[in-house]
């Protein structure tokens, strides 16, 4: 047992790389929630400061001035109404694929997978058109609409590999009970697969929260999201970088803790079921 | 009662899902088919006329179109390797158990959860400004001269934002994968004298090869549509240095206002998308059959 002591060192040497890999990937994340607590003029000191008084003002600055939370509704309407309406589509549809296939039940799902293909430059022109003649530009509507659809494959795709692991058995008893297709989907299915559809939506949430090529295209100012909001940062007279930090970390904390409780189960929907 | 009839209502439940995505995928892509055909541009609305291929003409001798085709490729290409690469090694790296372990996973797959325009701009000026930048300071460390990224570098540091943001999306799939690798093999390699590099090629490896063929075509189709981390950025430039197809078919369509010219290079784009598409589903389509 000679190398009993290097294999100890070994394993100390890896937990410490693993370490400082992990450091290093949040470290823009860490650098952004403390700018956003620094006087815009040390946050662009140099050397940067690491030990500072820290300030809420650029949080006070952004909830009265840069009115953060009309931007901040508008993701949680867009995000949340997308989410609603998706799930209201895909559940049936996805209980429909798992226990009444027929025989192009696959083509169907490799169809549907194959729409989320389609970049969305390919449909930008006639969409903008489409929002504009219809007043729609703009719009929230229009984004829940679009981001519902974004994200339809992967969740119906999603609840039906949740809905496959549910043996039928537990259906068919519902029914010689005399339950309906209504109750026994309602009674019996998506009680049994509340984990899974919560994160079929929790997925569906993240993505909407999150997009910005249809955000940035379709929205000017009333239906704007947070997206557009940062983005408004770019510019190069706002360039305040404590703010920057502070609406950052707004729009991204909630997210981000979402991920963090979900993160096991987003492999699923995000592989299409072929990683569990 | 008859079996057929009692299962067919219930498959209509499908409908309004195929229904849904039927008309968003085929109107609007007929749409940019015709438009593709026309001279059509938003500032002169009385003017559309059928023009045949002009409009493809126009897009394939525009020296910016192809500047535009091989950044992506060079973007999508290189964030793949990037991300499947560096996605493996840490994976594997973080695999066995050691204290903390649980947070360094959440710490690794943290920026997957960044909005792009948020990470875009962090790493432009918080991390990468040449004057002030967290990156100038280390450079400055280590008595090098601060690198000015997105002057002199620019597709390099759209690389590195977008690498930023999907690195841990690789990670999270490998590390979850890795999981399903069976310890008792792994105990029974060790137990022969199997040393580590002999372990990860003829162990690890194979076990990852359809996460990794799934991680790249999930990854390449989000990469060919990637938009707001130029857009808040570099805007195509300097010149069209980062300019994408994306992003070239914005300019062409919401900056110059050529629906024309803007749905041929919509077409460009749905081809380019199409190639890789066809992998996936079998890809996908097989991991299907297999159960």
């Amino acid at each position: 047992m000679s190398n009993r002591p290097h294999r100890r060192l070994a394993r100390t040497v890896r937990a410490v790389a693993s370490w400082l890999v992990a450091l290093a990937m949040f470290f823009p994340i860490l650098w952004m929630l403390l700018t956003s607590f620094k006087k815009e003029l040390d946050a662009f000191s140099m050397p940067p400061h690491f030990l500072f008084t820290p300030t809420l003002e650029n949080y006070r600055d952004i909830l009265a001035r840069a009115n953060y939370l009309h931007y901040a509704w508008n993701s949680v309407v867009t995000a949340g109404g997308a989410t609603i309406l998706g799930m209201l589509v895909a559940v049936p549809a996805a209980y429909a694929f798992a226990y009444h296939p027929t025989r192009r039940t696959k083509d169907v799902l490799l169809w549907m997978l194959s729409t989320k293909m389609l970049p969305s430059v390919g449909v930008l022109v006639p969409i903008y058109l489409i929002c504009r003649d219809l007043n729609m530009l703009d719009s929230k509507t229009a984004l829940v609409v679009i981001f519902a659809l974004i994200n339809l494959p992967i969740m119906v795709w999603m609840i039906y590999t949740y809905f496959r692991d549910i043996p039928y058995d537990i259906l068919e008893a519902a029914r010689m009970d005399g339950a309906n297709t209504v109750q026994t989907m309602f009674r019996v299915l998506i009680p049994v697969s509340r984990g899974g559809l919560a994160s079929t939506a929790l997925l569906c949430l993240i993505l909407s929260w999150n997009e910005a090529f249809w955000s940035l295209n379709l929205t000017t100012a009333s239906a704007a999201p947070l997206t557009a909001l940062v983005a408004s940062f770019s510019s190069p007279e706002g360039l305040f970088w404590a703010k920057l930090s502070a609406v950052s970390t707004l729009a991204c904390a909630p997210i981000l803790v979402l991920g963090w409780a979900s993160q096991r189960q987003l492999v699923r929907g995000l592989t299409f079921g072929a990683v569990k | 009662m008859n079996a057929t009839v009692r299962k067919r209502p219930e498959r209509l439940l499908a409908q309004p899902a195929i229904v849904m995505l039927l008309v968003w995928m085929i109107v609007p892509l007929a749409m940019t088919l015709y438009f593709s055909t026309q001279y059509y541009n938003l500032l002169y609305p009385g003017k559309s006329a059928f023009v045949g291929l002009e409009n493809f003409a126009y897009f394939f001798t525009y020296p910016s179109f192809w500047t535009s085709v091989l950044n992506t490729v060079v973007l999508v290409g290189s964030v793949l390797a990037v991300t499947v690469v560096g996605g493996v090694l840490i994976s594997v790296l973080v695999d066995e158990t050691f204290p903390g372990q649980g947070i360094v996973r959440m710490l690794l797959i943290s920026p997957f959860f960044i909005m792009p325009t948020v990470a875009a701009l962090v790493w432009k000026n918080l991390l990468m400004n040449p004057v002030s930048g967290f990156l100038a300071w280390l450079w400055k460390l280590f008595g090098a001269t601060p690198v000015n990224w997105f002057a002199d570098w620019p597709l390099l540091s759209v690389i590195v934002v977008v690498s930023w943001e999907w690195l841990p999306f690789a990670i999270l799939i490998f590390v979850t994968a890795l999981q399903s690798l069976d310890r008792e093999q792994l105990e029974a390699a060790r137990m022969d004298g199997a040393r580590g590099m002999a372990i990860f090629r003829h162990l690890t490896l194979p076990h990852l090869a359809r996460p990794i063929a799934v991680v790249v075509m999930v990854e390449a189709i989000f990469l060919l549509n990637v938009f707001a981390e130029i857009y808040v950025t570099t805007n195509g430039g300097p010149g069209d240095a980062t300019t994408n197809v994306p992003f070239l078919v914005y300019t062409q369509a919401l900056l110059e206002f050529d629906v024309g010219a803007a749905s041929a290079g919509g077409l460009v784009a749905v081809v380019l998308a199409n190639v890789m598409a066809i992998f996936l589903i079998r890809l996908i389509g097989k991991s299907l059959t297999e159960r």
